[in-house]
């Protein structure tokens, strides 16, 4: 109400030209009825005294035929007027200066029913919440639940099988830019991540120079590459990309540095493709997900990603529960 | 057409402030919009047996109360057998369980209820409102129950202009007692049909029944009780839209109930001692019997009439009259109006009734109720929608083929539990890389995720048309296809 008197775009004359039309009317239509209730028309009575018709003719022929309606029938239109009268009263119908009597409003009514949905699955969440993830991620209706989050907030850029696509991660397949640990993966969910590749064309050389690293981290997988090229490629490696993916080339999942001696591949594992990261860089985003989801909602949509690429493990952990009640 | 004439019968005038004198001269009275009802009294029995129609009113009161009040009864494999179950949204009708994606079955039977109506109505007049309306079966019905506490006509006419007294009272305890019992249970029976009967009676019974179903028990209590017990024929007159356009429905060669003007009138008692033709009379003896029997309380004399529910009361009770006149029955009788005009033979009516509509009618309502008999027939009870992943369009599997994901919202509307097995055709080289079979317990619906390949060399890039098929794995019978596209990258 107050964003509304706030607005400058907003006269309180409209509320009293609301008010008054619907009042009018209201008491208009009962005026209308009480008149109609005593009105009378002079009809035509034929030789035997019997009423015929009241007298209006149309088109030459067509005439108005006399079939009262029931008296009780009036009545009806006087329950609806009484009918408006009681709603005014109760709900916030005649502008905004007047809230009605039961204080009746749009966002209260949401909040409420928010509040009913809240006393019913809150419990269910609350007992998810307190179990440890790899315990929640056997319980095949806990999966359903989280299986359900992740469809509504992260299956847009993982996928609705979570297995990615190029720039998103696959996250069934046990590889993890960050780690693959519980809490982990809550973290990702609650902080977000944010993975910046540095465009690092310069700092390797030429072109010839990226395309020798190229090859040499395609050898770390033992994909097919140009040995002779890799071997030149090694020691650019080793000044310039191990600061990050280490030495090895195995990664380091407190910066998020993909492990490059796998062969999963974010953005694609050709020569030219690795070449153009070398080159560019990746910026790349998770979005933080503590201001859409609550904590046990985050809790389950954890349980569901760890338990895709751990299913053997939850089920080997905790004996499957009995299906719910 | 002399209809919707205002008639003094045997009932007070309308109000009127000013006064009609007796006489003719003043051609003008005042009058008002809105009269006060006048209480019907319709003439239950005349004579010792119930009339032709009568039977037939009274069988139709029975089947179809019969089956109402019995079809919430029957079981079926472990449940009820008719059951609308309207929050879980499925249909339980005997072997079959409708979901919300089988509206269009109701569609069809909303087309053939419609149909129905027209070709009946183009028969034999408003056939519904006299014999199968509710309206008309609970009338009938709360008729009944006065009769056997009041008495007929004159006894409940005198009973109601005396004074207030402890046997008035009784009776009336006793009638809107009965009434009240007959409308709760029928109250009962219909929201038996929308949640299960058997517990909903031990809820009852045990005054544990609340929220909506008492109220819609309650609900549905009220309304008979005052449409059947009270209102009556204004429901016809003032409320019910259909008594008013099936008018628009009738034509010459329809058959209604009609007065034979010309044998009847003039009208009269006449004297036993001359025969009708030596007084000039017709063959209407004015015994006033088919006013009296009337549930709308019109004179059938007066021709057709927009508060005719065409129920034939008046045919019955003058029929008997005339028999025991001795003059031959069916000066009110089924015919149409072309009929009386050119004095057709029966034979020559049937010949009229079986017009080019009726047949027309007849025709696609056969066409209708065929294809419906067939298309439930061959209803598979399994539906597949197929939904491509939102998320990923195409991508590139570990092993270098392209895969494109989908969901397929999979719906086992049958009652048992089914195993499905998947397949997808349409590319060369196409695989299902998710698991190939999934299960599914009987009347429940869940979203099966596919996982298909192909080598990129095998697929063009862009959109490639794809059929992805669920089968049953022991019903071969029960298999369904989809259409949908696989993407192929750039390459």
């Amino acid at each position: 109400m107050n964003d509304i008197g706030a607005s400058q775009f907003y006269s309180a004359f409209w509320d009293y030209y609301i008010a008054i039309i619907t009042i009018v009317s209201v008491l208009g239509c009962a005026v209308f009825l009480w008149l109609q209730s005593r009105r009378t028309v002079k009809a035509q009575i034929n030789a035997k005294g019997e009423i015929q018709t009241t007298g209006h003719v149309w088109d030459g022929d067509l005439q108005e035929f006399h079939n009262p309606m029931p008296r009780w029938w009036i009545w009806l239109f006087y329950l609806t007027v009484l009918f408006s009268v009681i709603y005014l009263v109760l709900y916030p119908g005649l502008g905004t200066q007047w809230q009605g009597v039961l204080k009746w409003t749009q966002s209260g009514q949401y909040q409420a029913e928010v509040k009913a949905a809240d006393a019913r699955f809150g419990p269910i969440f609350a007992a998810y919440a307190a179990q440890p993830i790899e315990t929640v991620a056997a319980d095949p209706k806990a999966r359903q639940m989280g299986e359900r989050i992740f469809l509504n907030n992260c299956a847009q850029c993982h996928g609705s099988d979570a297995r990615g696509s190029r720039g998103f991660p696959n996250l069934s397949d046990g590889d993890w830019l960050y780690g693959g640990a519980p809490s982990t993966i809550v973290a990702s969910l609650v902080e977000g991540r944010n993975g910046v590749m540095p465009p690092m064309g310069a700092a390797v050389g030429g072109k010839a120079d990226v395309e020798d690293v190229a090859n040499y981290v395609l050898s770390l997988s033992d994909s097919a590459h140009d040995s002779v090229k890799a071997v030149r490629g090694k020691a650019k490696f080793d000044t310039v990309c191990a600061a990050c993916h280490g030495a090895d080339g195995k990664g380091n999942p407190a910066l998020g540095a993909p492990n490059l001696t796998d062969k999963v591949w974010l953005y694609g594992g050709s020569v030219a493709t690795i070449s153009e990261t070398i080159n560019a860089g990746r910026n790349n985003v998770m979005p933080s997900f503590k201001q859409i989801l609550t904590a046990p909602e985050i809790h389950l949509a954890a349980a569901y990603v760890w338990s895709l690429s751990n299913s053997g493990k939850a089920a080997a952990t905790t004996p499957a529960p009995a299906p719910a009640k | 057409m002399d209809n919707a004439v205002e008639v003094k019968r045997d009932s007070p005038p309308p109000p009127a402030t000013g006064k009609a004198a007796p006489s003719a001269e003043p051609r003008e009275i005042e009058i008002q919009l809105y009269a006060r009802r006048e209480e019907i009294y319709p003439r239950q029995r005349v004579g010792e047996s119930l009339g032709f129609f009568q039977k037939w009113r009274w069988t139709a009161v029975w089947v179809t109360q019969f089956v109402f009040y019995g079809l919430p009864w029957l079981q079926w494999n472990g449940r009820q057998a008719l059951l609308f179950d309207l929050a879980a949204r499925k249909f339980y009708i005997f072997g079959m369980v409708l979901w919300p994606q089988d509206i269009i079955y109701l569609t069809a039977i909303l087309i053939i209820a419609a149909l129905s109506l027209f070709l009946f109505t183009a028969v034999g007049g408003r056939l519904w409102c006299g014999y199968a309306c509710p309206q008309t079966v609970y009338t009938e019905i709360f008729l009944w129950i006065e009769r056997h506490i009041e008495g007929d006509r004159a006894k409940r006419m005198r009973l109601d202009k005396d004074p207030m007294s402890a046997r008035k009272f009784a009776l009336k305890a006793a009638k809107h007692g009965a009434w009240i019992a007959v409308a709760l249970w029928t109250g009962f029976t219909f929201v038996g049909y929308f949640t299960p009967i058997r517990e909903l009676l031990v809820e009852v019974a045990t005054f544990a029944a609340g929220g909506w179903s008492l109220f819609w028990i309650l609900f549905y209590g009220f309304a008979t009780y005052g449409n059947a017990g009270w209102m009556r024929e204004q429901v016809c007159k003032y409320m019910c839209p259909y008594a008013r356009f099936q008018s628009a429905m009738f034509d010459p060669d329809t058959l209604i109930v009609t007065y034979d003007r010309e044998r009847g009138e003039p009208r009269g008692a006449g004297s036993k001692k001359l025969s009708r033709a030596e007084q000039g009379l017709g063959d209407c003896v004015e015994c006033k019997l088919c006013v009296q029997v009337c549930p709308t309380g019109i004179d059938i004399r007066n021709g057709l009439q927009y508060e005719c529910i065409g129920c034939a009361e008046c045919i019955d009770a003058c029929n008997y009259v005339m028999g025991k006149a001795g003059m031959p029955k069916g000066l009110i009788r089924y015919s149409t109006e072309r009929a009386l005009a050119e004095h057709f033979a029966a034979k020559d009516i049937w010949g009229h009734v079986l017009r080019p509509r009726v047949l027309v009618y007849a025709g696609i309502l056969a066409a209708i109720i065929a294809t419906l008999f067939v298309a439930v027939a061959m209803r598979v009870p399994l539906k597949v929608d197929v939904i491509r992943d939102r998320g990923a369009l195409a991508r590139e599997a570990e092993d270098g083929r392209i895969e494109n994901t989908f969901r397929l919202q999979v719906m086992n509307t049958s009652e048992r539990g089914q195993a499905y097995a998947l397949s997808a055709s349409g590319l060369p080289g196409l695989e299902i890389a998710s698991e190939p079979t999934f299960e599914l317990p009987g009347a429940t619906t869940r979203s099966v995720l596919v996982r298909l390949r192909a080598r990129p060399e095998d697929i063009p890039p862009g959109s490639n048309k794809i059929v992805i098929g669920v089968k049953a794995i022991d019903d071969p019978q029960v298999a369904v296809e989809e259409k949908t596209v696989f993407l192929g990258l750039k390459r």
